[in-house]
Formats: C-alpha cells, structure tokens, sequence
C-alpha cells in the first residue's frame, strides 16, 4: 500500500496525494465506448469471465458524468468524431482514455474517407491497446498499466500552481 | 411455365437483355418504363419483396474499352466503328425475391452520367426509401418523387459521392464539424 498506517487510537497518517491516488487508481469506472468488434473483446473483459471488476473497474457507468476511464474501443468513423469530443467534455475530471485496438490507435486497415486516423488528434488517449482486436488479457492489462500511471500522478502539485496564481491575484 | 419464360411474358418489349447464370436471371430493362415494369413484376410476376438496390459504376471498364477501341482503329482503320452515343457510365440493380417461390430476380436500369435521375420506386415498396438513400449517397443517382432524398451513411455536409470509382479512396480531406465545436 502506498501510505503508512500508524495503528491504535483510530488514526492513520498519509500523504494527502498518495491517499487520493489511492481511491482514484482502486476505483477507475469505465465508460465504455464499443463501436466495432473491439467492443466484444471489452464486453467479454468485463464480464465473469475475465472479471474487469477485480481492478475496480466495478461499475460500467452508461453515462458520461460518472465515470473516469473513457475506454474506446472500435473503429471511430468522422461521422463520429464531434460524438466522441462531446462525449469526453461531458466527462468530469479526473478522467483517463484507453484507445483499444488497430482502429481507435491509427485507424487500422481502414486507411479510407470514412475513418478518423487515430483518435489520439481528437482526444488525449493515456494508453494505447494494439491488436484486431485484442485479447482480454490485454484490456486487463492496459488497466493495469492505467492503474500505475494514476498512482505515480501528482493531483494536488498540479493545481499547486493555480492555486499559487490566485493567491498572487489576489493579493 | 418456368420463371425465365414467365419474366419474359410480363416484361414484354421492355425487355432489352436477358442472361441467365446457374439460374440466377438478370433482365436489362429501359430507363423510363422503371416504375411500370417492376410494378408488374410485383403484381403479377408474385415478386412480392425488394431486398437490396445497389449502384454500379463502370468508369474503368468503359475506359478500357474505349481505349481498345482506339487501338483497333490504329491497327486497321478500315474496319468500320459503330457509331452511337458513349455506353452509360451507371447501373442501378433492383434485387427482387418472391417470398411464395423463393425465386430471385435481378433488374438492371442503365444510368448515363449526362442524366443522373431514376424514378422512385417508393411508391411500389415503401422499403425501397432507405436503400435509394444509400445510392444517392455513394453514387449521387437521384431519384424523382423521393419522399426525403437525403444522405444515409455520410453526414449531411459532405461533398461528393464515395464509391464512384473517381473518388479517392482516402478522400479529399472531409472533417465533420458541428456547432457545438466551437464551445
């Protein structure tokens, strides 16, 4: 675990980020955003089987306000482009985006008019799954490699320097 | 009376050309006498379902045969060349199933690129809406008397028409903006 606990009289001593990144990265929600037959395999991740809800990923959330992990998964046409933008500024911060496969990452064998090339010049994408499509086990692990990129986040020192800008303001 | 001969009694002199391949009939049908003929093919051929309406563009085919043709004519100049206007660049087919005899049959319409318009066939299967749209989409064929002729697979603002065979396959560059991009 990434804090100390000091036992007895009930009181556990931390630091404040690693206690936030401690809730945050045991807790990433999905959001699943299954377009194509990447969205099988994430289906498939999710249920008994491979049992993505081991990592925390408990809740499938069917609505952008309550979930942190955008997790996109299939082939993203530019049809679908200004969906997929709104979809990520509907989603409350802190917010993560798994690219799952060929076509979320590069747009895969569909080199054509239709297909948006890699949704990483829409969005910012955290990790990047390869494959057509992959496997379970590389969802799970993609989540996994998320988890420890929350866990060595700094939540508090990035807004340090706001908070430092509106102390100078207002001073 | 077997289905090729029945074809060939409801059709009549609409009938341009007929080819039968491993039973499956094609019949070539004029422009104009669309609606009329595949109305009786619903009435009385018993052709009682429309399952697809797919666009053809022949753009290379008929290149290549003009190309041979003026090779022929270098090579031997005497050999007289049919004269007549150019082979229509589009082909529209109607896929057609009769549900009581699971008999299929197909029904070409040529479409020249200088007159671009097909009658709706809405009026005979209302499916025929959707399936039309597509057509208009990928190929820019309209069809008269459509009841929404708009595009079905691309967003509204697109320019141009996919699977002709002179549209890139990358495209030209087409982003979809909506308004609320700007926010």
């Amino acid at each position: 675990m990434g804090f100390q606990a000091i036992q007895g009289e009930g009181w556990l001593l931390a630091k404040a980020e690693q206690l936030i990144n401690w809730g945050r990265s045991r807790s990433p929600w999905p959001f699943p955003y299954g377009t194509a037959c990447c969205g099988i395999e994430l289906m498939c991740a999710l249920a008994s089987g491979y049992d993505m809800a081991r990592f925390g990923a408990e809740r499938v959330a069917f609505t952008p306000r309550q979930c942190d992990v955008l997790i996109v998964a299939g082939t993203i046409t530019k049809k679908m482009v200004p969906v997929l933008k709104r979809i990520y500024a509907q989603m409350a911060e802190p917010k993560w985006v798994i690219a799952v496969g060929a076509c979320a990452c590069s747009g895969g064998v569909f080199r054509t008019y239709s297909t948006h090339q890699g949704i990483g010049s829409v969005i910012p994408v955290d990790v990047y799954i390869p494959g057509c499509p992959p496997r379970p086990e590389g969802i799970l692990y993609a989540l996994l490699k998320l988890i420890d990129k929350i866990e060595a986040d700094h939540p508090l020192y990035k807004q340090r320097s706001k908070l430092v800008e509106a102390l100078e303001a207002a001073k | 009376m077997s289905l090729k001969e029945r074809v060939q009694e409801i059709l009549g002199s609409d009938l341009i050309d007929l080819t039968e391949f491993r039973s499956d009939i094609c019949v070539e049908i004029p422009k104009g006498r669309l609606v009329h003929v595949l109305s009786r093919l619903r009435e009385d051929g018993g052709f009682d379902f429309l399952s697809d309406i797919v666009g053809i563009d022949n753009l290379h085919l008929y290149e290549k045969k003009k190309q041979k043709k003026a090779k022929k004519g270098q090579e031997e100049e005497s050999e007289p060349e049919r004269q007549g206007p150019p082979p229509p660049r589009f082909e529209v087919v109607y896929l057609l199933l009769s549900l009581k005899t699971n008999e299929r049959l197909q029904v070409r319409v040529r479409v020249p690129e200088e007159d671009m318009e097909l009658p709706t066939i809405t009026t005979v299967w209302r499916a025929a809406n959707w399936p039309e749209r597509e057509v208009f989409d990928m190929f820019g064929i309209r069809f008269k008397g459509h009841p929404n002729l708009r595009r079905l697979l691309m967003w509204d603002e697109f320019q141009g028409h996919p699977l002709r065979k002179d549209y890139p396959l990358e495209g030209k560059g087409e982003e979809r903006h909506l308004n609320y991009d700007v926010v």
